[in-house]
């Protein structure tokens, strides 16, 4: 899934360790969702929300809304 | 290979298992080469290889419920599926091939080693498809 994450944790200056230690996950896991390879739960993705402070759909960008505007 | 906590605590049981089952297997093979195993208990000493084995089936269990990096226990949960199901394959195809005569007869616990090898195909399939071998 398309996602935001690696600008918002850029603009904070984390790296991919920090942001995982922040989550509580591993900095494979940080690469795999901001690489889209692997799409967080919905805990998980609640949890990079809060941390970053913005809804979900500010950071994940939903595949049926990406369909329609290329339609 | 990422080393969570919970992979520490899965290597740990895994290391502990393989050298239990090392003294099992030696134990039942010199008790039985000596004929020190009387009766029934032969069939105890028999299985007492298979326990550490299950119990390395037991451990993979506990650690995808105990990994709490979703991303991670899903490489293993692929790895998992791989080694069911190249295990059951070779398994199957080779039974048929034993049907018709035309290999040798396997022992059954060559299915869990094939399993294992599975389990090492699936982290290879991980590495290629995600760039993350898993456990």
């Amino acid at each position: 899934m398309e996602n935001r994450l690696r600008l918002l944790r850029a603009e904070r200056n984390w790296s991919q360790q920090d942001l995982g230690q922040r989550l509580e996950v591993s900095r494979q896991s940080v690469n795999a969702i901001e690489t889209g390879k692997y799409d967080p739960s919905l805990p998980l993705a609640f949890r990079i929300a809060e941390l970053f402070g913005v809804p979900i759909e500010e950071i994940f960008v939903s595949p049926s809304s990406r369909s329609s505007k290329a339609i | 290979m990422i080393r969570t906590p919970a992979w520490k605590r899965y290597n740990w049981r895994v290391v502990r298992l393989s050298a239990l089952y090392v003294v099992f297997l030696i134990g039942a093979v010199y008790g039985f080469k000596h004929q020190l195993v009387p009766g029934a208990l032969k069939y105890f000493v028999a299985m007492l290889p298979a326990l550490p084995i299950i119990g390395i089936f037991g451990a993979i269990g506990r650690y995808l419920i105990e990994e709490q990096d979703e991303y991670v226990r899903m490489l293993m949960v692929r790895q998992t599926l791989w080694a069911s199901a190249f295990a059951l394959s070779v398994a199957t195809t080779w039974g048929f091939l034993d049907n018709f005569g035309l290999v040798g007869h396997a022992d059954g616990y060559w299915i869990a080693i094939l399993w294992f090898l599975g389990l090492g195909l699936g982290g290879i399939y991980n590495k290629l498809t995600l760039g993350d071998g898993g456990c």
